[in-house]
């Protein structure tokens, strides 16, 4: 356990954590982990057993259910992502952050089987109908330049990468606040009249945004003010 | 390959396709061997009370497709039908209480016979018709519906317009307590839809009161709506109260709300694509988790009848 720690904490710090602490780390490794990753499969899962007419059904129009479901759960995984951040500041559960790359990965993984679905059975592999709606349908644009990046954001979502890129590393990831804002767009863009849903996506969106707006503000005034205070006070 | 889980709708509720296409000979047959036993319900007008009643004496019609209907199940259970709600099973779902009766159209504008009728003497003058259509939605996808109706041409004519009329407008019930859609602004209601007379007196476009032999369902549209298949589906306007002959073209829901996407015509075109998908192709509801999709038609594979309505006019500015 200690020499994992290693990797990912400083040692001066790792010496300084308690048994405690560590105790919950490895509870969230042992047991949370993989329980969370078998509940974030569930929707997959169900899209399978719906086809099969075992634990409901995709309808008249099956092939646009499962790609509109990959899509729906793809855009609350990376919501789900983007709230680790604040949560764990608004309540100090800094275990939640060891759930944030499962989370990102969760999202790559349903945008990849949302676009998928759209490329096997919605178009039946016909490369140009394919060529043509990436290029001429800016929403099916929007969505695929997101799919790219997100595939960026995968590649790279290894601890040896996250090493090797080192500061570059921190400024690449950022680009999930821009996968999150197409994803959204991509959504509101490619319904026909009711935008209800699209909106609650991007209300929720700019909550998360906003959070890390307001906090990194926050922060730079007491950074301010404690430089201020220093010098009075010796 | 899909497992298919029975209907909420027992199938012995619904007569099946094979018996319902094979039905004339089976009464047929029936008369010839039990005589009267058969006939009556052969010989019954229109019940509108009971849902799901089967509607009587209907004829075939040489304008039907033979391609194979959709599913009861398909056709009755992913609508487009915003006053029910937006999703594609909604109005299945909040449909389902609706009344369609006590049910009056009312006819006004340029014609001589106007006024407000009861549902059923509307219908009364006219013969019942088997049209089984190809549907083309404008989200790209399609079924194949084997509606009972009556004919518009011969409604129209029954109701003398004069020489002023040039279109015909109609309008679904606009009744918030009744159609829950109708509490959210997902529309500007009522739900408005037109035709030039031409179109309207084109002998494919029918007013539809059934479907499958059936009343039909309140999802699709009861107790009467339009069918038009060489149009997109939204031109097929439900529920309707309203008939107005006008001398201007009328205000329809789609092109009010988003007028750069949506027509007056409406006509089915694969060479003019939705400005966000395209309309070459359609996805037949039905086909399969596998199938591909197929191309779409022009006028829907309509154009025999009626490609001359539209001679001379831009059809990619007129969409």
């Amino acid at each position: 356990m200690a020499k994992r720690l290693h990797t990912c904490t400083k040692a001066s710090t790792c010496a300084a954590i308690s048994k405690k602490h560590l105790d919950t780390l490895q509870q969230v490794r042992r047991i949370w982990k993989p329980v969370v990753f078998l509940v974030c499969l569930i929707p997959a899962v169900l899209v399978v057993t719906d086809a099969f007419e075992l634990t409901g059904r995709l309808g008249a129009n099956p092939v646009e259910e499962i790609q509109d479901r990959f899509g729906i759960w793809a855009l609350r995984f990376i919501m789900v992502t983007l709230a680790v951040t604040p949560i764990r500041r608004l309540t100090g559960w800094n275990w939640l952050a060891r759930f944030r790359r499962m989370f990102g990965l969760f999202t790559f993984f349903y945008v990849l089987m949302h676009f998928l679905t759209w490329l096997f059975l919605d178009q039946g592999l016909l490369l140009s109908a394919i060529l043509e709606d990436i290029v001429e349908r800016p929403f099916i644009t929007i969505g695929f330049v997101a799919l790219l990046l997100l595939s960026a954001l995968a590649a790279t979502s290894t601890n040896g990468m996250r090493r090797h890129l080192g500061r570059r590393w921190q400024t690449l990831h950022n680009a999930t606040y821009v996968i999150a804002v197409l994803g959204v767009w991509h959504y509101w863009w490619q319904v026909k009249k009711d935008i209800t849903e699209p909106l609650t996506y991007a209300v929720i969106l700019a909550v998360l945004l906003g959070a890390r707006l307001i906090w990194s503000w926050v922060h730079k005034k007491r950074r301010l003010r404690a430089a201020h205070q220093t010098p009075q006070r010796s | 390959m899909l497992i298919r889980r029975p209907p909420d709708i027992r199938p012995s509720d619904i007569t099946s396709e094979e018996n319902y296409l094979n039905r004339r000979d089976f009464i047929r047959a029936g008369a010839v061997v039990g005589g009267s036993i058969l006939a009556p319900s052969a010989m019954a007008a229109i019940v509108p009370e009971a849902h799901g009643a089967k509607l009587g004496d209907v004829a075939r019609s040489k304008y039907s497709t033979d391609e194979a209907p959709n599913s009861f199940e398909d056709i009755s259970t992913y609508n487009n039908y915003y006053e029910f709600g937006t999703g594609k099973a909604d109005p299945y779902k909040n449909a389902q209480d609706f009344e369609p009766r006590p049910w009056t159209l009312t006819v006004e504008g340029h014609a001589e016979k106007t006024g407000t009728f009861d549902f059923d003497d509307f219908v009364k003058p006219f013969d019942l018709e088997e049209r089984i259509y190809r549907m083309r939605c404008v989200e790209a996808w399609s079924m194949v519906i084997p509606w009972v109706g009556i004919s518009l041409a011969e409604v129209v004519k029954y109701l003398r317009p004069t020489s002023k009329a040039k279109f015909v407008a109609f309008e679904t019930l606009n009744d918030p307590s009744r159609m829950p859609g109708q509490r959210r602004r997902s529309l500007d209601w009522p739900y408005r839809e037109g035709l030039t007379i031409a179109e309207a007196t084109n002998p494919l476009s029918i007013l539809a009161v059934g479907l499958y032999g059936q009343v039909l369902p309140n999802q699709n549209g009861a107790p009467i709506r339009l069918v038009v298949p060489w149009k997109y589906g939204f031109k097929g306007i439900k529920g309707i109260v309203r008939m107005r002959f006008t001398e201007k073209q009328p205000k329809t829901s789609w092109n009010m709300a988003q007028a750069r996407e949506y027509g007056f015509y409406a006509n089915v075109n694969p060479r003019v694509d939705h400005p966000r998908w395209s309309q070459a192709r359609e996805r037949r509801i039905g086909s399969g988790l596998f199938a591909s999709k197929q191309p779409t038609l022009m006028f829907n594979g309509y154009g025999e009848e009626v490609a001359h309505l539209y001679k001379g006019l831009d059809l990619r500015r007129n969409f």
